[in-house]
């Protein structure tokens, strides 16, 4: 059966590339002709250009017709598996309904076509906009200031590295304290952005509750310690109860702590980032607080510091101009240098700020709350999926928002991996599970995130699905691991992508390379299993 | 809120008393606060945040924003001529279409078989733009054209094994900013000079600070302030010869009339998506990309997510998928020199709809188009006292600098007096670029017709006098 109660078959086009559709001549849209008056006063100023400068021939892009083109990405969504036309449970994502009313206020002029350097007087809407979520992302994080410059969780991070180097540096320190602590489990960007910003990271493990303990905490600070960059709960959802030792241990030793709130949706309402302690945090607007994830973004990272951080958060901050309006403060101070360009992806802004005034305090803390309710109630019956096992059995604390579990079982009885379980999910109808981040923590692993907009319905047809996959493998296990049958496209030669003689980044690509797909002298492939 | 009343409220179901008991019950638990045990007691907010009252009626909400942004002034309403890294071009109703539909706009990271037509989508724009550029290889899109740089330019240094950059001193201040904050600890930049007389980047400071330390040299066609170099070929050389890579900045928009960097012996290719069909957003709709030739050394230093097409298991199948991860910090962690993530592929998949709606001749011709807009744009404000175009004898592409020295106006005092007449003027360039005075960067689009320009020179006139 499949979740929506049977016979799913995604659309399956069989789409050609837009480069093949192409006929000589078609347009799909005219631009504006240019005035007579303006082509007669400058002549043809292309045809004066530089010489090394002009084009000799037009690009060769497609020449389409404009209800073709339309046809062309209207079929393209249809194969593609939104979380408005379905169930989505995709750990560490915090996939959640984004509300349509947000979207068409967003797109409307008085945002859409909004230039950022408008003088500040024709901006006043936005910027209150802006100041006011401002106040409100203080009020949930226990932070002094925001900005919401940086355009995802990871470049969200990223800047917390920066003010991490900004602080010592400003103290001397930099060359003395080089060394982040991060979490094995946090999402891999706490591990990676602190590196780019020159750091060297330094990854505790889990013990056997899931987590890493003090002990581990304290073998690796040092005089050298810069900072903690961590998610908790973690990509495993579960929380570290040790965070406020944790906090006071490296603060002790004289280093930051940044909270990566990327799983932050259990704790809306319930936790908050500076009563633990931290100096600093950053939370996806665009997973916690419903801006749509845009096929993997639009983004926007809500960063927050202390008081004490204030002065190198990035310009221009959002400031009221004492006179009842808002001003843009772009006194660089001691600022870190720009994330991004402008003042970031304030449509993603427009619609958490509309998303937290539709719910209010009672209903953030509903949120989080129901996010964990729902993953519980998920883990409950997961429990009893034949071949599925909850790793780190010492652990008996419900999750919070999301669980890391285990077909290692099911492998070693089936030969199905948990690859296997993920690719069949979608001729179910419902959007496939991520496995686990590098490091592969658990064998087989299969990350599952509810979130709190499901029906009890919709949580039944996703367990329906996996029980029904199980029942399979158990049965049929070649089928369990042939699948998908009934998606847009048929299993693909995986080893093309990863093979330099044989990858394609681009039609032009595509063309001179695809004869070596089935040319016998592919080179063999080691396959790469990691998961995203 | 308790367990037993709950919350009722459209986005959060099982708030509600009923699925809220029957979840509690089939968990085992009996009430909420029993699932947070691992959560410290003291740690736990007492009671609920100080936020503003709820306002759970779509319509009230409506009407709450709606309130706030009718105090913005929109380029819609006003005649805009500022552009500096964000534009207004006209965006096609199927750009928005595409970019709204649901499927598209709250898909996150599915796969090659649940997300087949959003890979498709991506693996267009990457094979567009790699027609644009003249590169077979190009990233998913980049958060913004600085983010792109900042990845090339330290892709280039790994690759030469060099520590040195050289970026052009025409770019905007914003990109020095991103460029210097994101270079900060494996690299050592430096600015190349820029020849007054042209506007051009200064080919013998390029020279001499060409030392075998270089690992990148940076310049953008067109620039910055708009003028086009035609000298690509000769400043590619002269990297080579000093065994540096040579990135090039573009508007992908102009490249239906500019030469491809490709073509011109640019290594690395950066540029801007957002002139390509999507919004300004308040600088929200920017977002950028990375293209190079298809060798592996080049490749294997791609930070971003990279769609490769592959066959599917019938004839004639397609799919799609990531490739190469394992260059990605999301394998790499505490080894990574960059980072990859979510970033604006819903920009990627509207600038695919773009260029596949102006084909060859919508390109060449909205580009010639613009050429001739900004050329009469920059000829008639040439002609009014107090305001000069430097570079007017030099190639440039939808933008140019005035400098209003001469009418010992400040461009602050000069864009007032505009707004108050109903027009965005181009952007100050008197803190960013000190020794151009007061100059302002302004931007002709084929939005403007001539009496949108009449109008703004008209306006100048007035506002000068």
């Amino acid at each position: 059966m499949s979740a929506n109660g049977g016979g799913f078959h995604a659309a399956r086009w069989n789409e050609a590339l837009i480069n093949e559709l192409s006929e000589e001549g078609a347009r799909g849209i005219v631009p504006p002709a240019v005035d007579a008056e303006i082509a007669a006063a400058v002549g043809d100023v292309a045809a004066a250009l530089p010489e090394g400068a002009r084009r000799e021939a037009p690009p060769d892009l497609p020449e389409v017709t404009q209800h073709r083109v339309l046809r062309h990405f209207l079929r393209l969504s249809q194969m593609c598996m939104g979380f408005d036309v379905t169930t989505d449970m995709m750990g560490t994502c915090t996939m959640k309904y984004s509300p349509k009313a947000h979207e068409h206020m967003a797109r409307g002029a008085k945002l859409a076509d909004l230039h950022p350097l408008q003088d500040v007087g024709s901006l006043q809407g936005l910027l209150e906009l802006m100041y006011r979520f401002n106040r409100i992302m203080c009020e949930i994080s226990g932070m002094d200031e925001f900005t919401f410059q940086p355009a995802s969780g990871a470049q969200g991070i990223y800047t917390n590295a920066c003010l991490i180097r900004a602080y010592h540096e400003s103290r001397g320190d930099l060359g003395k304290r080089d060394e982040i602590i991060t979490t094995a489990a946090s999402h891999p960007a706490d591990a990676a952005t602190p590196s780019v910003a020159g750091f060297k990271v330094i990854t505790l493990m889990p013990g056997e509750m899931g987590f890493a303990g003090v002990d581990a905490l304290k073998a690796a600070i040092s005089e050298r310690t810069a900072g903690l960059m961590l998610t908790n709960p973690e990509d495993t959802g579960q929380y570290n109860p040790n965070i406020r030792q944790f906090v006071d241990l490296v603060h002790e030793a004289g280093g930051l702590c940044a909270y990566d709130q990327a799983n932050g949706n259990p704790l809306l309402g319930v936790v908050r980032a500076g009563d633990t302690g931290f100096d600093m945090c950053q939370f996806n607007l665009h997973k916690t607080f419903s801006a749509p994830h845009g096929s993997l973004g639009m983004g926007c990272a809500a960063v927050g510091v202390k008081d004490f951080l204030r002065k190198f958060l990035p310009r221009p901050i959002v400031a009221e101009d004492g006179s009842g309006g808002y001003r843009l403060d772009y006194d660089p101070g001691q600022g870190i240098d720009r994330i991004r360009a402008f003042i970031g992806n304030v449509h993603a802004v427009l619609k958490a700020y509309s998303w937290v005034m539709s719910l209010g305090a009672e209903g953030l803390r509903a949120v989080a709350e129901t996010a964990v309710l729902n993953n519980n109630y998920m883990l409950a019956k997961m429990r009893t999926v034949r071949g599925v096992t909850i790793p780190w059995p010492a652990n008996n604390y419900p999750k919070l928002e999301q669980v890391r579990y285990s077909f290692e079982q099911m492998f070693a009885e089936t030969g199905v991996t948990s690859h296997d379980v993920i690719d069949r999910m979608v001729d179910f109808g419902v959007q496939h599970c991520m496995p686990s981040h590098v490091p592969m923590l658990v064998t087989e692993p299969f990350t599952m995130e509810p979130g709190e907009s499901l029906t009890v319905a919709e949580m039944d047809q996703m367990l329906a699905a996996i029980e029904a996959i199980s029942d399979e493998a158990y049965s049929d296990a070649a089928k369990a691991q042939g699948g998908p049958y009934n998606a847009a496209t048929t299993r693909i030669d995986g080893d093309v992508p990863e093979d330099p003689d044989c990858w394609a980044f681009t039609y032009r690509g595509y063309l001179r390379k695809k004869a070596m797909w089935t040319s016998e002298n592919r080179r063999k492939i080691e396959r790469h299993e990691g998961g995203y | 809120m308790t367990d037993e009343n709950g919350f009722i409220h459209p986005y959060v179901p099982n708030a509600a008393p009923a699925p809220r008991r029957r979840l509690l019950g089939e968990i085992g638990v009996e009430k909420v606060s029993d699932l947070y045990v691992s959560v410290p007691e003291e740690l736990q907010v007492k009671g609920l945040l100080n936020l503003p009252d709820a306002l759970p009626a779509e319509h009230d909400l409506r009407r709450h924003v709606d309130e706030m942004l009718s105090r913005n002034l929109s380029c819609r309403d006003h005649l805009n001529f500022c552009g500096a890294g964000c534009w207004q071009h006209y965006v096609p109703a199927i750009c928005d279409e595409i970019t709204g539909r649901g499927e598209f706009l709250t898909a996150y990271g599915g796969g090659t078989y649940s997300d087949h037509g959003k890979n498709q989508a991506i693996f267009e724009f990457q094979s567009l733009i790699g027609e644009l550029v003249g590169m077979e290889v190009v990233g998913t899109p980049a958060y913004d054209i600085g983010a792109a740089v900042n990845s090339a330019v330290t892709m280039a240094c790994r690759i030469t094994e060099r520590r040195g950059v050289l970026l052009s001193g025409g770019v905007s201040a914003s990109l020095r900013s991103q460029v210097r904050g994101f270079t900060k600890m494996v690299a050592d930049v430096d600015l190349i000079g820029i020849d007054p007389a042209t506007g051009l980047i200064d080919l013998d400071d390029l020279k001499a600070k060409l030392t075998g330390d270089i690992g990148a040299v940076y310049f953008e066609n067109p620039a910055f302030l708009g003028l086009i170099d035609g000298r690509g070929a000769e400043i590619a050389a002269l990297v080579h010869a000093a065994g540096a890579l040579l990135v090039v900045g573009v508007d992908p928009l102009s490249l239906g009339v500019l030469a491809a960097p490709g073509d011109y012996g640019a290594d690395i290719v950066c540029g801007e998506i957002q002139p390509l069909g999507i919004h300004m957003y308040g600088g929200g709709g920017c977002a950028g990309f990375i293209a190079s030739r298809d060798e592996e050394r080049f490749v294997a230093e791609f930070p971003m997510i990279l769609m490769s097409i592959a066959p599917g298991a019938e004839e004639g199948d397609i799919g799609f998928a990531w490739s190469t991860m394992q260059r990605t910090s999301y394998d790499k962690r505490h080894d990574s020199e960059d980072y990859a993530g979510t970033t604006q592929w819903l920009w990627g998949i509207g600038a695919a709809v773009y260029l596949s709606l102006m084909g060859p001749r919508g390109m060449e011709e909205l580009g010639r188009g613009i050429l001739q807009r900004a050329r009469y744009a920059a000829g008639r404000i040439d002609g009014l006292e107090g305001a000069g175009v430097p570079h007017l004898d030099g190639a440039f592409f939808k933008e140019f600098t005035v400098d209003f020295s001469a009418s010992g106006k400040s461009v602050g005092d000069i864009n007032a007096a505009l707004l108050a007449r109903g027009i965005f003027g181009g952007k100050d360039l008197s803190a960013d670029f000190p020794l151009l005075g007061q100059s302002a960067l302004y931007c002709v689009t084929e939005m403007h017709g001539k009496s949108d320009i009449d109008r703004l020179v008209d306006t100048l006139a007035e506002v000068l006098s």
